[in-house]
């Protein structure tokens, strides 16, 4: 790569850099506009909102490190580094959610967790869900 | 770029002047504790690192008298629980995770890619006393009451021991910050610092090691720190994320725990491998066998290290999928770690092999190493992990890999730079009957666990069947023999300190930039401007001429 | 390419000597180690923020109903004010960090201080909210108090609330620190052409600031 051209693209992008800076400050502004409205309508099921909220706001935390930390005309090196420290975090959150959503309940390995006995309490009273909030084995969530 | 011509760069003087070094000017206790020349660095950490080494091999002695009978020996139940803690905790985050990189790789990495320094120097100083902090606070820990939770923190039982855990966990969550300061440091000083003509693949491949484990100090660190922060607060506040009994899930602890603690296994492992991946082809004078393979199998491992954790969790309530995942990828951890093995035996394959002591040691890793390699293939298989899980099967296998792959492959650095760092040479006759008595003194101790535990012998229990005391008796004899070597190892080191510079600059005839220059080097590193003029394993024959 | 080097080299010779680092040849060299520094730094913040991103997703998977019921008690209005003015302070840091690339020393300044206004506008914000927290019992783990819950676990959604806000919070905290930092060397005239590193390395840490609200703010005031 000529180090000469290099320099002139540099020289340029210095003149528009506030115009740039400026049109991306209003692209992340309407974005918020976007992501408050969006989050007063149901669409379907929460998830989609979600999905719909997480989206918006990579779009935004593109703009922002593309423009206002520069990557985009930086060295690729700290692209990777920023893409590498993403994809790790995805595989983390990835392999975890994984596990929880697969994950059985203790019941089937035939463990029963008795709740906290209570004082006066019949003890032959089979475990009630929700009586005993401290066992995560009788949570009926995943 | 000009690589492998055939002459060296700076023909050896006979005899020479080195009593201006990195040692001696300036002078003075200030000018070291505020020095940011990063050899000084590596010598500071290599003191401290030696230090923790001796107490948590004291603790691991004192556990081991415990063990000789099935009953009470010297110490009560919850005093053995503390010292178990405390022999991991020290020497997993005070000695193995520093001991490569912040001490042998602080010293030798700007040296052997001809830089002056690190990129950061004084972060470089700022990560040593951020270590001190951490193991003062460790230190406090131990002295106010001690820790029984094991060094790997699990939930429920951390939540609610009484014991000073809080302190701990504060302890490792600063020492955390140390680590990544060294990873970001190596990582720029790599990509920026390397001599004139050294591209990528010139590098030496312990610049290859220890930027894959910089990676995974600045990926997986971060983890830990939260999650240590996630374990505090849950101690104190009852945030309710881990403790089942508000509402918690002690697995995802687990899964936090471990997402950081399995990578930092390469973390520690990884260097060794590099140091071994240079003293091999320096001792069978001969070119490194598939560069490259090396090369990216070092960045192979630290990138599947990080999707294996879970094999930690087999039998931990986590959820069949996951388990056969992990399990799949676990496997394939073992190619990488297989191509470095057979690139080193290739690289001594028709070489003129010498055996000193850093050789010696680094044959003692790769038969230790590849021990401690299979063994871990059996436990990540699904079936026979839950029959050796928590038996002492695993505890043999990991020492295999942290102590008779790490700590052998750091004796063998240790004993290879040496020379370099403090301009001496050691008692060669006594460095090899060192070695020899740390490989039998290791075998005794931990081949016998390999046997207690395929016969059922769980870990971490005070009492045992006596049926076990044979063995266990056996592994107790092999931890003194271990000892015995390694205090022999450390008092011939420290006697070479006494006398005179006697340490030529290549005293083992190697090729990479460290050797060019004098021993000790100089405050700047090089007399000469380091430009890079042959392969970093270059042992052609016309350079004899 | 070695050319280029020299040319920087001489270049930059008039200025401050005293900046470039003994260990470097160039400031070209010396930045990108700066930067290369500066964003392995921003990865550990990305992955230490990260811990808490994936623990609030799994408990918020884990008592989703919970969560939907606790973040009601959040000012949405005030969530939408902070990141607008979030936003605003990373606009005024670039220009900052631009004014000191062309050497507009004055505008330098004033764009600080602008950041630095943003700065603390977004601590008091965040502070009426604690206060109307804490005057509810909406605490978290065990200080949670608050009376006439429908659905269990939600001081769960607290202490990620907390946890998470108030890590950033000091983050901002540590930023404003920085940006005073740099606005007293811009002052002395530290700053030039080619050397304008610590600016530059301030800003992108605010931006990582910034960037990590852009997602704080949609998970947890708007999760429905």
């Amino acid at each position: 790569m000529s180090e000469t051209t290099h320099t002139s693209t540099h020289d340029n992008h210095d003149a528009n850099a506030p115009k740039i800076y400026a049109a991306v400050l209003g692209t992340l502004l309407i974005l918020t506009f976007i992501t408050v409205a969006a989050s007063k309508i149901q669409f379907g099921s929460g998830m989609v909102n979600v999905v719909i909220a997480l989206t918006i706001a990579t779009i935004k935390a593109t703009l922002v490190a593309l423009f206002f930390m520069h990557l985009i005309h930086d060295k690729a090196m700290n692209s990777i580094i920023l893409v590498v420290s993403f994809t790790f975090l995805g595989v983390f959150l990835g392999f975890c959610y994984t596990d929880q959503v697969t994950r059985d309940d203790l019941k089937p390995l035939g463990l029963k967790v008795k709740p906290p006995v209570v004082a006066g309490a019949p003890s032959a009273a089979p475990a009630v869900p929700g009586a005993a909030p401290a066992v995560p084995a009788a949570e009926p969530h995943h | 770029m000009a690589n492998h011509p055939t002459t060296l760069a700076v023909p050896t003087p006979v005899k020479e002047d080195v009593s201006v070094n990195y040692i001696t000017s300036p002078k003075g206790l200030m000018s070291w504790l505020t020095t940011v020349d990063h050899k000084r660095i590596g010598i500071m950490y290599l003191w401290a690192v030696l230090g923790a080494f001796l107490l948590g091999g004291i603790f691991a002695l004192l556990l081991r008298i415990e063990l000789l009978t099935p009953k009470e020996t010297i110490m009560t139940a919850e005093t053995y629980n503390k010292v178990f803690t405390l022999h991991g905790v020290i020497m997993v985050f005070l000695f193995i995770i520093p001991s490569i990189p912040a001490a042998l790789g602080n010293f030798v990495l700007p040296l052997m890619l001809g830089a002056k320094d690190v990129a950061f120097p004084r972060l470089n100083l700022f990560s040593y006393y951020i270590y001190v902090v951490g193991a003062l606070f460790g230190v406090t820990a131990m002295v106010t009451g001690g820790v029984d939770t094991g060094w790997t923190f699990y939930t429920p039982y951390s939540t609610s021991s009484n014991t000073q855990v809080s302190l701990m966990v504060l302890a490792a969550f600063i020492l955390g910050f140390s680590s990544i300061f060294t990873g970001i440091n190596f990582i720029a000083t790599i990509h920026k610092l390397r001599a004139p003509g050294m591209g990528w693949f010139q590098m030496p491949l312990f610049c290859w090691g220890m930027y894959s484990t910089a990676v995974i100090q600045v990926l997986a660190t971060p983890v830990l720190g939260i999650t240590l922060v996630l374990l505090l607060l849950e101690r104190s506040f009852g945030i309710g994320i881990f403790d089942p009994a508000i509402g918690g899930d002690p697995v995802l602890f687990q899964h936090f725990f471990w997402f950081y603690s399995h990578p930092a296994v390469y973390i520690m492992i990884v260097p060794g491998m590099a140091i071994i991946s240079e003293i091999i082809p320096t001792f069978s004078r001969k070119t490194i066998f598939g560069y490259k393979a090396i090369a990216f199998s070092s960045v192979a491992i630290a990138m599947v290290g990080f999707l294996v954790w879970g094999h930690h969790l087999f039998v931990s309530g986590q959820s069949p999928l996951a388990s056969v995942i992990f399990s799949f990828l676990t496997f394939l951890v073992a190619i990488p770690s297989g191509v470095k093995v057979f690139n080193w035996v290739s690289t001594m394959y028709r070489g003129s092999i010498t055996l000193e002591a850093p050789m010696l040691y680094a044959i003692s890793f790769l038969l230790l190493f590849s021990i401690g390699g299979l063994t871990g293939i059996f436990l990540g298989a699904l079936s026979v992990d839950i029959h050796l899980t928590d038996t002492y099967f695993v505890v043999a296998h990991f020492h295999y890999v942290m102590m008779g792959g790490t700590v052998i492959a750091f004796l063998a650095g240790l004993h290879y730079w040496w020379p370099k760092m403090f301009g001496r040479m050691y008692n060669e006759k006594l460095a090899r009957i060192g070695c020899g008595l740390v490989f039998v003194g290791f075998n005794m101790t931990f081949f016998t666990q390999f046997i207690l535990g395929s016969r059922g012998m769980p870990r971490r229990y005070y009492n045992y069947l006596d049926q076990f005391q044979p063995l266990h008796a056996f592994s107790t004899v092999g931890s003194w023999v271990l000892g015995a070597g390694l205090f022999l190892t450390a008092g011939y080191l420290l006697a070479s300190l006494r006398k005179p510079y006697d340490a030529p600059r290549n005293p083992w005839g190697a090729r990479t930039f460290e050797w060019e220059t004098q021993s000790p080097p100089i405050t700047h590193n090089f007399d000469f401007e380091p430009v890079l003029l042959h392969g970093p394993y270059d042992y052609r024959p016309e350079r004899k001429a | 390419m070695s050319d280029s080097v020299t040319a920087v080299k001489e270049h930059s010779h008039q200025h401050h000597d005293s900046n470039l680092q003994h260990h470097f040849a160039t400031y070209e060299q010396q930045m990108d180690a700066g930067k290369i520094g500066m964003w392995l730094f921003l990865a550990t913040e990305i992955l230490l923020f990260g811990g808490l991103f994936v623990g609030f997703g799994l408990m918020q998977a884990k008592y989703p109903e919970a969560f939907v019921q606790a973040h009601h008690h959040l000012d949405k209005n005030l969530g939408f004010l902070n990141t607008v003015v979030l936003l605003v302070s990373s606009f005024t840091m670039v220009m900052a960090v631009h004014c000191a690339k062309t050497e507009q020393r004055r505008k330098v300044l004033v764009y600080l201080l602008i950041t630095l206004v943003c700065a603390a506008i977004f601590l008091c914000v965040k502070y009426f909210e604690y206060e109307h927290k804490f005057h509810e019992g909406l605490l978290p783990g065990k200080f949670y108090s608050h009376v006439g819950d429908t659905v269990p676990h939600q001081f769960v959604f607290f202490s990620f609330y907390f946890m998470m806000t108030g890590l950033h919070g000091l983050h901002i905290l540590g930023g404003m620190g920085a940006i005073t930092w740099i606005f007293f060397r811009a002052k002395r005239g530290d700053f030039n052409h080619d050397y304008y590193t610590p600016i530059d390395l301030v800003g992108l840490y605010w931006h990582l600031v910034d960037l990590i609200w852009i997602y704080l703010f949609p998970l947890l005031y708007l999760i429905s």
